[in-house]
This record gives structure tokens, C-alpha cells and sequence, in this order.
């Protein structure tokens, strides 16, 4: 073999994640880059999908495609009952109380401009203030800014400490009387940081503001509850989380969602139509115009299975244990410069850094060449790089069919992109 | 290895490491801003233009990989005390190689550095990087060629 795959290296220092046996089950793993092993450590991007979960949309396409909510078919009575169905997945994953809380999406960005146009165009008036983390990616960051133009309102961002973390003292004076929103990443998709989600909603909650959770990094990695966040929005993506593209979520308190005006107006999120004017239908349809994406909402729910499969702790185990290793393994780079929070328990499995007089794209072009996929660019948060006086940086993301021995390949082949341009980090 | 061989040739790293017409001018007749929305790379370029349409000074600031940091200090070292009409022309050819597919033509001999860059073209993702200074050369010369006065002498200098 080209590389040095150790089987034994690979599953004995691991967690209680059988790592040999969740590999087998994403066919795209077997795949090799000129000849090389792929070593996929972009899962803060996208996560690979388990056969099961591609089979499912499979067996949609074959088996019992129909529209849903409306056919007295069998077929739509099929596809109807597994698109529900899923949305009940859904519910139990995230711990929320009723299924119709749970909206489906076609991603975290849809999810978080629904919030923005319907219940933020409703409540959100002059001088009110919308509070973010520095950190927020550009979709937790730029409706509230056309919103905030558009209503007067001000942005208000929280301080991050050395480390990336939150400053909680400054957050206790940043959220006050004037804060109507509360709109913060569950865990950074750059610095890895995982935010005090519950800490912060009781602040903003004393203050009568309303809390939204970003959970597209988040709940892919950590056992989420929506009750024990105490927040009154989460939105998140699938397919960072073994589903397909094209699926997000958007669950919120049913009180405050029933408040609101729909998002997107037509088919299948009316109870009745006349010529002049229209009934509305109620939660969760109220929000899903049109024929929702009933393939993907379906597996979905496979992907979901798979996660419960493994248990959400011991994800997250397993996560710390690599981001661990790596933090230790990229600190021998001389030079090297790593961002996020330094405590492997107090992040997730996402890590950004810069190598000396090495442009990120530079260093992902080097290892592609090696078959490792890594993200390098500003990861759609250019307030944060600028903050970092960064332009970018290289991030190696990781999930749960990753291993000791890729994160030695990664370290090979940073050497090697040092010893390509110019030997600085191993002088 | 091709990559090492194709991308981050010798000639390439050298005007990396050390990229050539590097700073800013103070009495810059045009500066411009270029950026790479994909990821975020940002130059300053600096031209000085004398009233022949000369091009007497170029600098630039630029915070970018190695592919275009080395692509706009070649640039410079090409298009320094050229024309503006030349200047155009280069920038022509250079786009041409870079984004032509199929038959390849060789670059005129004074611009020969620049070959050192068509290995980039096996990269499509970063023949982005190569030509962000070239673009933004070009939309500098634009502006320049704008200006009252100036204007006119390029039109005579034809």
C-alpha cells in the first residue's frame, strides 16, 4: 500500500467508536486521489454520507415518490407518512416538545432569513438592538444587518476573550433593555468554539429578548436540547450531519412561530383559498409553501438513525479525543499559529490555523495533491479574519470516520507543503 | 510530483518570497482595489502615468497566496516603463494564456517569466488568483485613460 494505514493505530486508541466498521459504511471513503487514500477533513463543510442514508433516497425515487398532504394514493399515503414521520425524527433529536415546531428548510441560511423576514420584520423596531458574536458566519450575520438597516435597529457584537471564547462579564452589560434579539452560533465554524448557549439566552431572556441559535455546526457534533438551551430559535443544515443537501431545519416555540406571519406564500400553506383573500394553514405548514424537498426531508431521517445509532456522547467523545491529538500534533510545527479555545473539551472537532509565509489556499492546494481535503479561506466569516488580521486561514474539520492515523498524514504532508514553499515551519 | 513541478515552480516562489514593485506610491496618478470575493485576497495597485501615457511607476500591496503575489510582481516587472496602449496588450496575452483552452501560444519573449505561470491553468480554481493584479491593472489603466488631460495625450501618443 501507498500510505502507512495501521489498522491497529486506526481503532485502539480511539473511543468507543468502532471507526474500522462506521468507515465501511461511507462508500466515498474508499475513494483515491491519484492513487492516494482519501483523507476528507472537511466535515465543518459538508460531512461524507453513509450507504444506508443513500440508499433511502434510492428507495424514495424507486418505490413510492408521490406529493405529499394531498394524493389519496398509496404512494402519497406512504410518502406522507415518512416525510411526517421524519419531522417526528427530528423532534426527539433535538428534544424539542411537539412536532410541529420543527419546519423543514432547504438549509440553515433559509432557516435563519425566515426568522428574519417573518418574526423580524414583525417585532424588530427602531433602536432596538440585535446582539452576535463576532464569530457568526455570514448567514447569522447578514440578514440581521438588511434587517437592522431596514428597521433602524443597531447591531450589537459580543467581546471574545484570547482563547475565542465569549466574554461573559462584557456580555452581561452588551445584552440590556434595548436588546430585542439574541442571534449566536451554538459552536464556530473557525476558532471550533462551543458558545454558553444557556447562559447567555437566561441574560437575554431577563431582558425580554428573543434567542436564535445558529446550530449548523453544532448540532451535527454535540447532543443538542432545545428545553435545556432555553432558546426560542435553532436552525440547522443536514447534510454537516450524514443527510443530503437542500435540508435544514428551523424549530422555534410554537407561541412565538404561530405569532408569525408566513414566509413564502402558495401551495400546501393554506387551509382555504378565495379569489380576494386566503386562510392560512397551521404549524408546520404555515411555513413549508410548495412541494417541500420530500426525498431529501426522508433520508434525512436515515442519517438522523445513523447518529442515534452511534449515541451523540459518543460523538462527541470520539471528537474530542482527535481534535486533542491534532492540537498536540499541529504544536510541533514550528511557528505555527492556532486558533479557537486551547482546551480540546471546550471546542469542537474543527481546527483553524496558519502555517508561516504560507497562504492557506497555498497549503490546501499542497495537500489535495496528497489527497487530504481541508478547508483554507475566510470560511464565510470575514468580520472574524479581520478581527484574527488574518486573510484566512487552513482548517482541518473532523467527524466521526476520521482517525489518529489521517491526522498523521495531515502532519506528513504540512511538512511537506513547508518544505515545498520554502522550509519555514521546520527549519 | 506534478504539482510541485507545475505550480510552485522555482521562478514562482522567488517572486513570492520576494515579490518585486512591492509598496505603495505617494503621488500615485491612480490606485485601485482588487479582491478576490472567493478568498478574500486583497491588493492595492499604485500606477504613475506620466502625460506620454508612459507607465513610470507601478507598486502594489498585496495580501494574497503564492500564486498571485508572484503573478502581479511578474506583472509589474513586465509592464513597468511600457506604454499604456503596450501595457493593454500584455495584459491581453497574458489573459489569453490563461484562460484559452485548447491551442497554446507562446508569450512574446520579454514577457518569458510569465510562462512560469501556464502551469497554473491545470489548477482552475486558482487561475482566479493569477489574475486578480491583471484585472485590477486593467481596470487602473481604465481610469487612468479616463482622466482629462490625460486622456488626450494617450489619444495623441497613438
Amino acid at each position: 500500500m501507498p500510505h502507512s494505514y495501521s489498522k491497529e493505530r486506526e481503532t485502539a486508541t480511539m473511543s468507543s467508536l468502532d471507526i474500522e466498521k462506521i468507515r465501511r459504511d461511507f462508500p466515498i471513503l474508499r475513494r483515491e486521489i491519484d492513487g492516494k487514500r482519501l483523507v476528507y477533513l472537511d466535515n465543518a463543510a459538508t460531512s461524507q454520507k453513509p450507504l444506508s442514508m443513500i440508499n433511502c433516497l434510492n428507495e424514495y425515487y424507486q418505490r413510492y415518490n408521490a406529493n405529499v398532504h394531498r394524493g389519496i394514493h398509496t404512494l402519497s399515503e406512504e410518502a406522507t407518512a415518512l416525510y411526517e414521520g421524519t419531522r417526528e425524527t427530528v423532534r426527539r433529536f433535538i428534544g424539542a416538545r411537539e412536532s410541529c415546531e420543527i419546519i423543514f428548510t432547504r438549509g440553515t441560511t433559509e432557516a435563519i432569513n425566515l426568522v428574519a423576514y417573518s418574526w423580524g420584520r414583525q417585532n424588530v423596531l427602531p433602536g432596538d438592538e440585535i446582539v452576535l458574536s463576532p464569530m457568526e458566519h455570514h448567514s447569522n450575520l447578514v440578514p440581521w444587518q438588511v434587517l437592522a438597516q431596514e428597521r433602524e435597529a443597531k447591531l450589537v457584537f459580543l467581546d471574545l476573550t484570547e482563547d475565542g471564547e465569549i466574554n461573559m462579564e462584557t456580555a452581561a452589560e452588551l445584552i440590556g433593555p434595548r436588546t430585542k434579539l439574541l442571534a449566536i452560533t451554538q459552536m464556530s465554524n473557525v476558532l471550533g468554539t462551543i458558545t454558553p448557549v444557556q447562559e447567555l439566552a437566561r441574560l437575554a431572556h431577563k431582558q425580554g429578548a428573543v434567542v436564535l441559535v445558529d446550530g449548523a455546526q453544532g448540532v451535527p457534533h454535540l447532543e443538542t436540547s432545545v428545553q435545556s438551551m432555553e432558546v426560542d430559535f435553532l436552525a440547522f443544515s443536514m447534510h454537516k450531519m450524514l443527510g443530503p443537501t437542500g435540508v435544514g431545519v428551523l424549530w422555534g416555540k410554537k407561541e412565538i412561530l404561530n405569532a408569525m406571519p408566513p414566509f413564502m406564500y402558495g401551495g400546501d400553506m393554506i387551509s382555504s383559498v378565495a379569489r380576494e383573500r386566503s386562510r392560512y394553514n397551521e404549524l408546520p405548514w404555515k411555513f413549508e409553501a410548495g412541494t417541500p424537498n420530500i426525498a431529501d426531508v426522508i433520508a434525512s431521517g436515515q442519517a438522523i438513525d445513523y447518529l442515534n445509532a452511534l449515541g451523540m456522547e459518543t460523538v462527541r467523545e470520539h471528537e474530542v479525543e482527535i481534535t486533542r491529538y491534532a492540537l498536540s500534533r499541529l504544536k510541533e510545527l514550528k511557528g505555527i499559529t492556532i486558533y479557537g479555545p486551547k482546551d480540546a473539551t471546550k471546542r469542537g472537532g474543527v481546527v483553524s490555523f496558519n502555517m508561516p509565509d504560507i497562504h492557506p489556499h497555498d497549503l490546501g492546494q499542497i495537500l489535495s495533491d496528497a489527497g487530504i481535503a481541508i478547508r483554507a479561506g475566510h470560511h464565510c466569516c470575514q468580520p472574524l479574519m479581520k478581527d484574527l488580521k488574518v486573510m484566512g486561514t487552513a482548517r482541518a474539520s473532523f467527524y466521526i470516520y476520521n482517525t489518529f492515523v489521517e491526522v498523521d498524514m495531515l502532519m506528513a504532508a504540512l511538512r511537506e507543503a513547508d518544505k515545498v514553499m520554502g522550509n519555514v515551519a521546520c527549519r | 510530483m506534478s504539482l510541485v513541478d507545475d505550480l510552485y515552480r522555482e521562478t514562482i516562489l522567488d517572486h513570492y518570497h520576494n515579490p518585486r514593485n512591492h509598496g505603495c506610491i505617494e503621488n500615485a496618478t491612480t490606485s485601485v482595489e482588487g479582491v478576490n470575493p472567493l478568498c478574500g485576497d486583497e491588493l492595492t495597485l499604485y500606477l504613475k502615468v506620466n502625460e506620454a501615457g508612459l507607465i513610470e511607476d507601478i507598486k502594489m500591496n498585496a495580501h494574497g497566496c503564492s500564486i498571485n503575489t508572484a503573478s502581479g510582481s511578474m506583472m509589474s516587472e513586465a509592464i513597468l516603463g511600457q506604454t499604456v496602449e503596450r501595457a493593454k496588450e500584455i495584459i491581453e496575452s497574458f489573459k489569453n494564456m490563461m484562460l484559452t483552452k485548447g491551442e497554446e501560444l507562446p508569450l512574446d519573449e520579454e514577457m518569458e517569466d510569465l510562462e512560469a505561470l501556464r502551469g497554473v491553468k491545470k489548477y482552475p480554481v486558482r487561475i482566479k488568483c493569477a489574475l486578480l493584479p491583471w484585472n485590477t491593472l486593467l481596470e487602473g489603466l481604465e481610469t487612468a485613460g479616463a482622466k482629462p488631460g490625460l486622456s488626450s495625450s494617450l489619444s495623441d501618443s497613438k
